[in-house]
């Protein structure tokens, strides 16, 4: 069981006792990921009240399309897919200590070693928190949770990846592309008579731009921590062979070098470290969830909008054929139907919108805390460690 | 303690003063109370004639000196010239004359080419400070600062420039010491080093070379990445204020606000904290790469000095069978000539012997003082940059203890 502390991006998920589903496991196999999902449900539509079975990303991302695709859920906001496991990080670093083992030394190699497990960890953590929150987030719907493909994806047990095949074949992710590339247009575009919609649009498609900038410099932000964390892993590795070479005459500069090294490696590298990935669950992780959570709520707006677009559309052809005087009434059914799939799409819409942006404040808010009660318990944790360094030294 | 000399106006070159320097010498030199500081930089005319002069302050209780707080201006090749006449008067005779800073080509051209701009004003404090370090180090040293050309250079308000400044560089200087160590290779005897502390000394040297060169350049990298990370924290911190900006609930645009002033905040830390990085660990590291290489030099004028001696002894050697043979001839000119010969020769041997000796016991003292200092200086920057690291740490503090309250307001 992954401890509390690490779902952190989305709140108030997994509470309901008739449907709780969790990743309590994971197995790395080179580069794919297989993921335990684990469900426990008093749910009769289920076959067993608890059950596990084994799932790849690619299942995950079958399951959010099928959900993209179902004309039904037009309406509501889909949670984001979770992204594909990326080692690209630990496995780049895994290349350079293979490559720098010949001139590093016993010890700095077991160090390097060391902190490549951690960051592989890391990341292995990360993925199976983004894809625990993606399931998490479907079972608190009231509609996305009854879906038939989330059952068979949690019930089925057997490889799912003939259907995954399946599938594509009959979508071909041809809607998808569209949707991506013709959203801001199409949703700027849109004449709104409703208040609220118009807000949000402005709002959302604001918002977006500035949280995809603010995701990429957060990135960068701890990418740059964690380097200087990996500089002071290689700095104690050389003061550990300088403390060596001191000869024994001049036992205050060894004791010095050992304490500074001692004090590198233990404290600031840890910490260091241990800010550089704390920082990025709480903020960046953050930042790039609600990002993709707010493309989710973009596409909502954009299905509202061709829905809108289809019914001005039906009402022209309804006109045009009222002139004619032929094929009225099928006319009049089609646009029936069209504004009838408008106001679905609206009342849900606003429902999912106005919950989404609930959602978002208190993640914003349980994650700012934590960051900063985190930053401050780090410092102090330096400050401690470094202070006595400092009378260990001056005393000598 | 001291007499005060300041009534003998060329004291300097009395006698008696030698005699008085050298008891101070043996009292533990660590008695001299002088503190020097470089400042004020300031460009001096225009165009790729201009240069920049500095302040140099010495504030000091030592007799030597004729005032106890007085500055002279001077430039960097003022600097370079104090550092070549040392090196030729005493690095011969076994004593480690600390190197002066280096040359740069590029960062001087953008001086004097008068870009007024960050990188400049950077190379000109970096040099500030290093040219601030030689003297300090120059005059730590107690023959060093008895020495009459680093007086005038502290004292005199007029200072004749220093020509070829070219092959008065330290890395001229250095190449200087590096035939030194050519020549050492080149020797036609293999020293039989008899004297295992020599052996054992330059071995130690090698290791700390190659140990502080891969330090200094792990502690570069740390410089170059935390000056890194502050311009990504200040990107960063504009990022979140513009979000803040979009975010249309209002307690939540609140702390994103500030959010974005906490990071800014920090960023200025980060930049300070490179500064430290910078002055405190790794030009001190550099500092002393370049010093061990001057210990390095002083073991080969050992050498060098040996091979002299070796060298008379054998032209001695052969002088002696010239004049063996010469016995059996009827020359007697040619024999007096090669007799008078063999006479000097055997003094300069005798030279040679007495000079072997006195560098290698100077060097003993002067390894001794070096590793002494170098304990004393590591161990107060370890101290100090320590204690900028926890500066930055409780700054941290303050800044994030203010933030949580807005963070806790957002409902």
């Amino acid at each position: 069981m992954l401890p509390e502390k690490l779902r952190s991006v989305s709140v108030d998920l997994n509470n309901d006792a008739s449907l709780l589903i969790d990743i309590p496991d994971a197995l790395c196999e080179r580069d794919k990921v297989k993921f335990t999902v684990h469900t426990k449900t008093t749910l009769s539509s289920f076959q067993k009240p608890e059950f596990s079975v084994p799932r790849q990303h690619e299942d995950f991302i079958w399951l959010h399309d099928t959900l993209v695709e179902t004309e039904d859920y037009a309406g509501l906001i889909i949670p984001p897919a979770p992204p594909k496991p990326d080692f690209e990080s630990p496995r780049e670093k895994m290349h350079k200590l293979g490559e720098g083992e010949a001139t590093m030394t016993k010890e700095e190699y077991t160090k390097m070693k060391q902190e490549l497990e951690a960051e592989y960890l890391a990341v292995f953590k990360k993925t199976v928190q983004v894809h625990e929150v993606f399931l998490q987030r479907l079972s608190s719907h009231p509609v996305l949770s009854k879906d038939r493909n989330f059952q068979i994806f949690l019930e089925y047990d057997q490889d799912l990846s003939v259907r995954r095949k399946n599938a594509k074949e009959m979508f071909g992710g041809f809607f998808k592309n569209m949707v991506k590339s013709a959203d801001e247009v199409l949703i700027a575009g849109v004449k709104e008579v409703d208040d609220f919609f118009e807000q949000e649009k402005t709002f959302l498609l604001d918002y977006f731009s500035k949280i995809k900038e603010a995701t990429a410099k957060a990135e960068k932000m701890t990418r740059s921590h964690k380097n200087i964390a990996d500089d002071y892993i290689r700095l104690s590795a050389t003061l550990n062979s300088l403390s060596a070479e001191e000869s024994t005459n001049y036992y205050i500069i060894k004791f010095c070098l050992k304490l500074f090294q001692n004090f590198l490696r233990v404290c600031l590298k840890k910490v260091e470290g241990r800010v550089a990935s704390d920082e990025e669950l709480k903020l960046t992780e953050l930042l790039r969830y609600y990002m993709r959570d707010i493309q989710a709520a973009k596409d909502l707006l954009y299905r509202r909008a061709r829905a809108l677009a289809d019914y001005e559309n039906s009402n022209k052809a309804l006109d045009k054929a009222r002139l004619k005087g032929k094929d009225v009434s099928q006319a009049e059914e089609h646009q029936k139907r069209c504004l009838q799939k408008f106001d679905t799409l609206s009342e849900s819409g606003k429902k999912e919108l106005t919950n989404f942006k609930a959602r978002r404040v208190v993640a914003f808010r349980k994650n700012l805390v934590e960051m900063a009660e985190l930053e401050v318990k780090h410092a102090k944790n330096n400050m401690t460690l470094l202070q006595g360094c400092i009378e260990l030294l001056s005393g000598n | 303690m001291f007499v005060h000399l300041s009534a003998f106006y060329s004291y300097r070159s009395l006698p008696f003063c030698r005699f008085f320097l050298q008891i101070e010498e043996e009292e533990g030199g660590d008695s001299f109370d002088i503190h020097i500081s470089v400042s004020d930089p300031e460009k001096v005319g225009d165009g790729m004639n201009a240069y920049m002069a500095y302040k140099v302050t010495t504030k000091t209780s030592v007799a030597l000196f004729r005032q106890r707080d007085f500055s002279v201006k001077r430039r960097f090749s003022d600097f370079l010239g104090l550092h070549s006449k040392l090196a030729s008067k005493y690095l011969h005779i076994g004593y480690i004359v600390p190197p002066a800073p280096e040359k740069s080509i590029v960062g001087m051209t953008k001086v004097k080419v008068g870009k007024e701009d960050q990188s400049s004003n950077e190379f000109v404090e970096r040099r500030r400070s290093a040219l601030e370090r030689y003297l300090m180090r120059t005059v730590k040293h107690p023959i060093l600062l008895k020495d009459p050309d680093v007086l005038q250079f502290l004292e005199s308000s007029e200072l004749p420039r220093a020509v070829n400044t070219q092959a008065l560089s330290s890395a001229g200087i250095l190449r200087m010491v590096n035939k030194a160590a050519e020549a050492v290779n080149k020797m036609t005897i293999k020293m039989n080093e008899s004297d295992a502390w020599f052996e054992e000394k330059q071995q130690h040297f090698e290791n700390l070379d190659a140990q502080l060169r891969k330090l200094h350049a792990s502690v570069e990298c740390l410089v170059c990445h935390r000056k890194e990370l502050s311009v990504n924290t200040a990107q960063f911190a504009k990022s979140a204020a513009m979000l803040g900006n979009s975010e249309d609930h209002t307690a939540l645009s609140r702390a994103l606000s500030q959010l974005a002033e906490v990071e800014e905040k920090i960023d200025q830390l980060h930049q300070d904290q490179a500064n430290a990085d910078f002055y405190l660990f790794s030009e001190l590291l550099g500092d002393y790469v370049r010093l061990i290489s001057a210990v390095k030099g002083v073991f080969d004028q050992r050498m060098k000095t040996w091979q002299k001696w070796q060298d008379s002894q054998m032209l001695l050697q052969k002088k002696r069978e010239a004049e063996a043979k010469l016995q059996f001839t009827n020359k007697p000119d040619k024999l007096q000539q090669t007799k008078d010969e063999i006479k000097e020769l055997e003094g300069r041997v005798q030279q040679g012997e007495r000079d072997f000796e006195q560098i290698s016991k100077t060097i003993r003292k002067e390894v001794s003082r070096f590793e002494k200092d170098r304990v004393k200086d590591f161990k107060m920057s370890i101290v100090k940059y320590l204690e900028s690291l926890v500066q930055t740490q409780q700054q941290l503090i303050k800044y994030w203890e203010a933030f949580l309250p807005e963070a806790k307001a957002i409902s």
